[in-house]
């Protein structure tokens, strides 16, 4: 008999390709994505380490890195700039797409959902499937696209028209011919990806939390994979109407995005659209993209800084109004990014104070996790140290945010390192934190086997160190004014001393900085496959925690829990009560199982 | 070769075997179950020095290098006043991002496990959820008031009565131009489809007005004089960004910006303030254009008014559109305009010139029509009608 012939039936043998292929297993699609992102951050990373070379040492002979890389080795010995801007762009949309979208909310929102509230599985199992077979592909397109002769897309991550528009344009940017087209297709997978598993994320969390479980008694992880697929479901579909525009503009002549140009000796016949409309629509996403990959990051630590406090999280309501208050308030700011792009300067007061606005959510959601460790009892386990970690990255890359929301002050220092420094810190760093310390944290759930500690604490120190090492720094170059996606600054007077080959400067510093704290990685990444394998086994609630997930077996059966799906009775966050026999009270305890510890009005 | 990789291996696998060791040793030893062990303490150790570390470090750079990272000179009015404004943020910014690191980190330290410490069951405060909501508002208030007017003041329509210096900056893959309006004081419309080798800039001949713009290799602009310059570009999206006037804005195909400032110190003044002889105000393209992005340089000189209405009245007379071609105006220019276009080839040759001042600039009021010897500045030179564009 085949498996599907007993789909109901929990003890059956799976083949290999229902169970690790095709799985509709939500937490086999959760390690799917998981794995799928971490190497994919092992590309996107190494892409930053090829570019930081150029910038580091850029009369460097780089011939040693002919094996890898052919053609795009001049024969000077130099690497091609067309390269260094496809690797820029490559290094930007596989991070926050591949990364820190489908890896971080992929892979978290997929194991965390049901398991946190008390779900057999998510709301419909083949559109998660879809949802991670389409990303697959659009990872094969883009992978493919790398190795182009005429090389990947090479306009940004923004990719903006007409520069993304104009398909043949030689030597000046070969990177948007095929390289584009396979960029646009890809993302259009993506997004459908990211789409199905939104829908799924959503209609999971209202419709099959178990009994008892509210919405005020979600844990603050759920309320974040919930709010982050809204904005997902709100926003994406724009960004598939510009990449749709953007390939009618490509392949079918029209002109929603071109007018008026001349190039290769010649004026086009385009008139009448507009490069900004491209703009609006990207950044009606883009900017809520930062939110998608950020909030899961925040919902990840709120959960891990309460655990390992063992103290209730501090404000749950507050921290709920914030998520909600981000998220809508994420939708207006876009235009932010667009101060110089000659729109009308009213517009730019208007996102310049709904902008300075949202600094305030953020403020409240820092502060209160500095009051939950206030007066708590620390256990610092690799994933805390990285949630830990997350608050720092998150409090000293946001604040620089004050200074570019505002329009005056972006007129300096858009485009310029300052910012690079300011969204790396903030939703870089900050959401990669987040993904590590869901990883340390959540390990024993996905693969029954506990990761190694010490060497967590190594590749913390060394990630946390390298990381300030490399972006603070970037801070002094971006008031300098150093433009960003520059290959060289030779021929400026005004940046070319600061950069001088010849002496050890900033940005030789930051390069090695970039490269310690990516081979630091190699620490994460041996300890992963070495626990995974090797580990030692998994208790079912190793942190002391409340939250539904650990009541289930440690083997992760197919449908979650083995018996009856647990009822809720409490909020999550019940850490070192008073009066409680232990220092944590799960949430299918019952409040008459607790009378010594129970609060007025929880009976 | 071979040995690098051999060594490697090797150490590697010692690595490994260290692990392995160490591990063992921690679960005979019992100290893998301890949550208030050594290992503990350490992180907590390490968070208070990486907090003085970090900050030491931070401070000690800053201080040390505040006079080399720092905003460039600034040498435009509004540059000034954002220079301050951005101080101001900077002040505010520092200060929470020390006190807030420090709390983080500080506390990671000092409520790290302890077997018999209390934990203090604190789920909320409405109290101090509203101050620090109203705090953050009323500081970010005061930030962006300031920075709206600063806003508003720049992207302001130059009022009719200033009468700015007008030019026009052009951005392709992988340079600027810039044009200049004639002796009409005005620029000549343009249109894309009319660009060819010898019309770069597109102007269209169906304008009058544009027969006598000229397209020099430098920017000039007055010292203390409104400037507004008007941005196109004609392929790809640029951006102009001149860092020493604090000036950025996008360069789009299809849509004309524009940006106004007033330059406050000559580029002879910048290269003795600066201790530079070298300097010039140098403009740089800050949107990804391709291969040639990061060499896509201009150059601006900011002169005194008096040299600058010298170089003016030798551009317009002597690099004009029609006084540099001459023959492909008088083939391409449509019938209707041909007496326009005399009339213009005989004011720039000065036919018609000698009852009046010497050229009505749009820009310079006090117009000397003494007649000092004209010396050609190097810089001011003019060999064809523009940088040969097209390619």
């Amino acid at each position: 008999m085949s498996a599907v012939a007993h789909e109901h039936d929990h003890h059956h043998e799976e083949s290999f390709v229902t169970k690790y292929l095709f799985s509709l297993d939500h937490k086999m699609i959760a390690k799917q994505f998981l794995i799928t992102g971490l190497i994919w951050a092992f590309f996107g990373g190494g892409l930053s380490i090829l570019f930081r070379i150029q910038l580091g040492f850029p009369n460097a002979d780089l011939s040693w890195l002919e094996p890898l890389l052919g053609n795009w080795i001049q024969e000077d010995g130099k690497m091609d700039p067309n390269f260094y801007l496809a690797a820029v762009t490559m290094h930007g949309t596989i991070m926050v797409f591949f990364v820190l979208t489908a890896g971080l909310s992929g892979t978290f929102s997929n194991l965390l959902i049901p398991l946190q509230i008390g779900a057999r599985d998510m709301a419909s199992g083949l559109m998660n499937m879809l949802s991670y077979w389409f990303f697959f592909a659009s990872g094969v397109l883009m992978m493919i696209s790398l190795f182009l002769e005429t090389g990947p897309a090479s306009g940004g991550w923004v990719a903006y028209p007409p520069l993304s528009a104009l398909t043949d344009l030689g030597e000046a940017a070969p990177g948007q011919g095929a390289g584009m087209t396979l960029w646009l297709t890809a993302m259009a997978l993506f997004i459908v990806s990211s789409l199905l598993g939104s829908v799924n994320y959503v209609a999971t969390v209202i419709n099959m939390r178990t009994k008892g479980l509210t919405f005020d008694r979600l844990p603050l992880t759920i309320w974040a994979f919930f709010v982050t697929a809204i904005i997902g479901l709100l926003s994406f579909p724009v960004l598939f109407a510009a990449a749709l525009l953007l390939i009618f503009d490509r392949n079918f002549g029209t002109s929603f995005y071109l007018s008026d140009i001349y190039v290769n000796g010649e004026a086009l016949s385009h008139v009448g659209g507009s490069p900004i409309l491209y703009q609006h629509l990207f950044w009606f996403l883009g900017h809520p993209e930062v939110y998608i990959v950020l909030i899961p990051a925040l919902g990840i630590t709120s959960e891990i800084i309460a655990t390992n406090s063992r103290k209730p999280i501090f404000g749950y309501k507050a921290m709920i109004a914030s998520i909600l208050g981000i998220a809508f308030l994420s939708f207006i700011v876009w235009g932010h990014h667009m101060f110089s792009s000659g729109m009308n300067p009213f517009l730019g007061s208007v996102f310049m104070f709904l902008t300075l606005i949202i600094a305030i959510p953020s403020a409240v959601k820092a502060f209160n996790y500095i009051t939950t460790l206030w007066k708590g009892n620390i256990i610092f386990t690799p994933a805390m140290l990285f949630s830990i970690g997350l608050v720092s990255l998150f409090v000293s890359g946001g604040v620089t945010g004050i200074a570019l929301g505002n329009s005056a002050l972006d007129i300096q220092l858009h485009d310029t390192y300052f910012v690079v420094a300011h969204f790396h810190l903030v939703m870089g760093a900050a959401s990669f934190f987040g993904m590590v310390a869901g990883i340390y944290h959540w390990f024993p759930k996905m693969f029954g086997r506990m990761m190694d500690d010490r060497l967590g604490y190594v590749h913390f120190w060394l990630t946390f160190i390298g990381v300030y090492m490399v972006f603070m720094p970037m801070h002094y170059i971006g008031i300098q004014g150093f433009p960003r996606r520059y290959y060289s600054y030779s021929a400026y007077d005004t940046w070319s001393d600061y950069v001088n080959p010849e002496t050890f400067n900033i940005s030789m510093f930051i390069s090695i900085a970039a490269f310690i704290t990516f081979s630091a990685q190699a620490i994460f990444v041996f300890n992963f496959i070495y626990s995974a394998l090797k580990g030692k086994r998994a208790t079912q609630n190793p942190w002391n925690s409340n939250t539904l997930e650990w009541t289930t077996p440690v083997e992760g059966i197919h449908g979650n829990w083995p018996g009856e799906i647990p009822e809720v009775h409490r909020w999550p966050y019940d850490y070192s009560k008073p009066g409680a026999k232990e220092d944590f009270i799960p949430q299918t305890v019952p409040f008459s199982e607790t009378p010594e510890s129970n609060l007025e009005g929880e009976a | 070769m071979n040995i690098l990789v051999i060594v490697g291996v090797l150490v590697l696998v010692i690595l490994v075997l260290i692990f392995r060791v160490q591990s063992l040793v921690a679960i005979l030893r019992g100290s893998d179950k301890r949550v208030d062990g050594l290992s503990n303490r350490i992180n907590g150790g390490m968070f208070l020095i990486f907090l003085f570390g970090g900050l030491g470090l931070f401070f000690w750079y800053t201080f040390s290098k505040s006079h080399v990272y720092n905003l460039p000179e600034a040498a435009s009015i509004h540059g000034k006043e954002t220079d301050m404004l951005f101080a101001i943020t900077m002040a505010v910014i520092v200060a929470v991002f020390v006190i807030v690191n420090f709390l983080i980190l500080f506390f990671a330290y000092k409520y790290q496990y302890k077997k018999d410490r209390e934990v203090k069951f604190y789920p909320d405060n409405h109290l101090l959820e509203t101050v620090w909501t109203i705090i953050p508002a009323i500081v970010l208030a005061a930030l962006v008031f300031g920075g709206w007017r600063s806003w508003t003041e720049i992207t302001a329509d130059a009022k009719e009565s200033d009468k700015p210096v007008v030019f026009e900056i052009v951005g392709q893959q992988f340079l600027w131009a810039s044009r200049y309006p004639g002796m009409d004081g005005e620029l000549g419309k343009h249109d894309f489809r009319s660009i060819d080798s010898k019309n770069s800039f597109g102007i269209d001949l169906n304008d009058e007005k544009g027969y006598d713009d000229f397209m020099p290799l430098n920017i000039h602009v007055p010292v203390g004089k409104e400037v507004l310059m008007r941005i196109r570009a004609k392929d790809v999206i640029h951006s102009v960004f001149i860092p020493h006037l604090r000036v950025k804005m996008d360069a789009v195909p299809g849509m004309p910006t524009q940006f106004r400032f007033t330059p406050t110190k000559t580029t002879d003044e910048m290269r003795s303030l600066l201790n530079d002889p070298e300097f010039t105000y140098e403009i740089a393209c800050t949107e990804i254009c391709g291969r040639g992005h990061f060499g896509m340089k201009h150059t601006l000189v900011v002169d005194t008014p008096e040299e600058y209405a010298k170089w003016y009245a030798e551009q317009s007379k002597d690099a004009s559109f029609a006084s540099l071609n001459e023959k492909y105006l008088v083939e391409k220019v449509p019938a209707e305009k041909k007496d326009a276009l005399n009339a213009v080839l005989a004011k720039i040759k000065g036919e018609e010139v000698v009852a009046e001042p010497v050229v009505e600039t749009p820009v310079v009021d006090s117009l000397t029509t003494d007649s000092t010897i004209v010396e050609v500045a190097s810089d001011s030179t003019v060999s064809d009608s523009s940088p040969e564009l097209a390619h």
